[in-house]
């Protein structure tokens, strides 16, 4: 589904990504965790071109990113993007946020569109909250409302960009609980997060990064019981109390 | 809280109701103010009733020449007796029919757009902006339909200030928009011609782009060649005033916070739509005050046509007054020019005002 090979970026002298290789196939669970700086967003805005990487290859479902632009829309309308701090657009209600992608990328007739909007407001438990506008809800709320923004799409991969690090403590749970009902309906999912919870019961994978590479990549229970690198056991140390 | 009162602090003042308690609350709180107000007063007393007496008491209302003015105060019968010409400027009377009519549809199509939500907003304002220009075009100058044709050079007064500031405003905000986005565009040709175009414009006086456009400017077409001097001012205005408006909504795009920018691209809205839907609408209602601003000041700005030879309200009131049979009147006649464009601008704002309050969705995120 996802395909890299020797990723590299920099930021101006900064060597963010180094030689990444990563292949995500289809139905796959992936959380990638490290130290902050360490790229793990880098990485994962690389895949839907929010980042463009210098060298190395990155392939989403066979379609390689280049600079082509009709490839880089297909690719991002396909690949659904949840953010650390949502960014909802705040000038439309939560059913508009919804299906403007529809109306405006799939050409879906605005009826049919605010249709299929409401059934994924449905699903992740905020379909009441459909008339209001982003600045209304809670951080919570709001962050389900970015995960229905991106379902609506009918993505093939999700990527969470650290989906819960904004949110006040009482309401990660709800968002959680989205995304891990989201994973037992075998969506390809991308996580880049500190709830080692999360990636112990839904992770297929776990990929710690530090100082741009990839530094171990392991099932859960292999790597919080039986990390190999040092590095990993003293991030580990660090953030299991 | 304990029960025991603490001595020597005083007990909370009553609130005082009515009119007496507020003049007591807001003027007399202190010596101070008891003494500002005191003055304050005083002087509104002096400066207030005079005006009053000129402008209302001792001024003539009725008659139709400089002789029926001898109460000693505002003579407005000058501005009656002009009020044509301060309105349509040297229009031949037979036609001004046309104008009325033009600006009556005009208003008619603006009312349910600015007011109230009307289901066929759109199809208004798509006939306001494409059949429009045509109709009101066809109805001021005429040429078709068996209308005589009236030179623009005839037009005058209000008539024209509001032609030359409804299309120098219809022209640069779209101008304007356009330019910010390019200011900000990654390619570096059209960046470039953007902020070289902008600083241009910004760095000339509206005063020095109106004598090119009618003096200079025909010196460089070819012989025979020459184009309205109407058409040229608006050229000039239009050009002018969206290099400030440019500056104004880059500000706007400034403020909006890259997350917003990132999402829309991550649904897979190209550039156009992702500036269309998301990134301009937010843009522009945290830049509505500037915008406003810079309309406000395009409208005033009208008046320096005078220097080309139009005749819009402000140089039509000049005119009149410099008139040997009015000599003498020039108060009454700026007075009068003062309050039209106060109560547009002041409509202007107003209007802005609404806006804001319309168009606010709650706190934003971030």
């Amino acid at each position: 589904m996802i395909e890299m090979r020797g990723v590299n970026k920099w930021f101006g002298q900064f060597h963010v990504l180094k030689d990444i290789d990563l292949r995500v196939s289809k139905g796959e669970r992936i959380v990638i965790c490290g130290p902050s700086g360490s790229g793990k967003s880098t990485l994962i805005r690389c895949i839907n071109r929010l980042e463009v990487h210098q060298s190395g290859r990155i392939a989403v479902d066979g379609t390689e990113l280049t600079g082509d632009l009709k490839h880089i829309e297909r690719i991002r309308s396909e690949v659904g993007m949840v953010f650390q701090h949502f960014n909802l657009f705040p000038h439309l209600t939560v059913l508009e946020n919804c299906a403007l992608a529809l109306v405006w990328v799939r050409k879906m007739p605005r009826r049919e569109a605010e249709f299929v909007a409401m059934r994924y407001l449905d699903r992740v438990h905020i379909p009441e909250q459909a008339a209001k506008y982003p600045g209304q809800l809670s951080g919570g709320q709001q962050q389900r409302v970015a995960i229905a923004r991106s379902l609506c799409m009918s993505p093939r991969v999700m990527l969470f960009d650290e989906p819960t690090s904004a949110l006040d403590p009482e309401m990660i749970k709800e968002v959680l609980d989205v995304m891990i009902e989201l994973a037992q309906e075998g969506m390809t999912m991308l996580v880049v997060t500190h709830e080692m919870g999360f990636a112990r019961t839904v992770a297929d994978r776990v990929i710690f990064m530090d100082d741009g590479e990839i530094v171990e990549e392991a099932a859960p229970d292999v790597f919080f019981t039986r990390p190999r690198s040092e590095r990993t056991k003293l991030f580990l140390s660090q953030i299991l109390r | 809280m304990q029960g025991n009162p603490v001595s020597g602090v005083s007990r909370p003042r009553l609130a005082r109701a009515g009119p007496l308690g507020w003049v007591w609350e807001n003027l007399l709180s202190s010596p101070l103010n008891a003494v500002l107000t005191l003055l304050l007063a005083c002087l509104l007393y002096l400066a207030i009733p005079p005006v009053l007496q000129w402008v209302f008491i001792d001024a003539d209302w009725l008659g139709d020449g400089p002789e029926a003015c001898t109460g000693g105060g505002a003579c407005w019968v000058f501005v009656r007796v002009r009020l044509y010409q301060f309105l349509y400027g040297f229009y031949p009377e037979d036609q001004v029919w046309r104008v009325n009519l033009g600006f009556g549809i005009l208003i008619a199509l603006l009312l349910p757009l600015l007011v109230e939500r009307v289901p066929s907003k759109r199809r208004i304002a798509a006939f306001l902006l494409l059949l429009y220009p045509v109709i009101g075009f066809v109805l001021f100058y005429g040429g078709a339909f068996g209308l005589p044709v009236v030179e623009t050079a005839k037009w005058g007064g209000l008539m024209l200030t509001l032609v030359l500031s409804g299309i120098g405003i219809v022209g640069a905000l779209p101008g304007g928009v356009l330019l910010a986005l390019g200011r900000r565009s990654q390619m570096p040709v059209v960046k470039a011609v953007c902020v070289a175009f902008i600083e241009l414009w910004r760095g000339v006086p509206l005063i020095t782009v109106l004598f090119m456009a009618s003096v200079m400017l025909p010196l460089f077409l070819p012989e025979g060649v020459s184009f309205d001097k109407l058409l040229r001012a608006l050229i000039g205005i239009i050009l002018f005033q969206s290099a400030y408006v440019a500056e104004v909504v880059r500000g706007g795009l400034q403020a909006i916070p890259r997350g917003q920018y990132e999402a829309a691209e991550a649904l897979g809205l190209g550039y156009w739509r992702s500036m269309g839907l998301i990134i301009l609408p937010q843009a522009l209602k945290l830049v509505i005050p500037g915008i406003v601003n810079t309309l406000i000041a395009l409208f005033k700005d009208t008046t320096l046509v005078l220097i080309i030879g139009l005749f819009d309200l402000l140089a039509v009131v000049q005119a009149a007054f410099t008139d040997p049979k009015w000599l003498g009147y020039a108060l009454e006649g700026y007075l009068f020019a003062a309050l039209v464009y106060w109560a547009f601008c002041f409509g202007m704002s107003r209007y802005s005002q609404h806006l804001e309050r319309k168009l606010h969705t709650g706190h934003r995120e971030d």
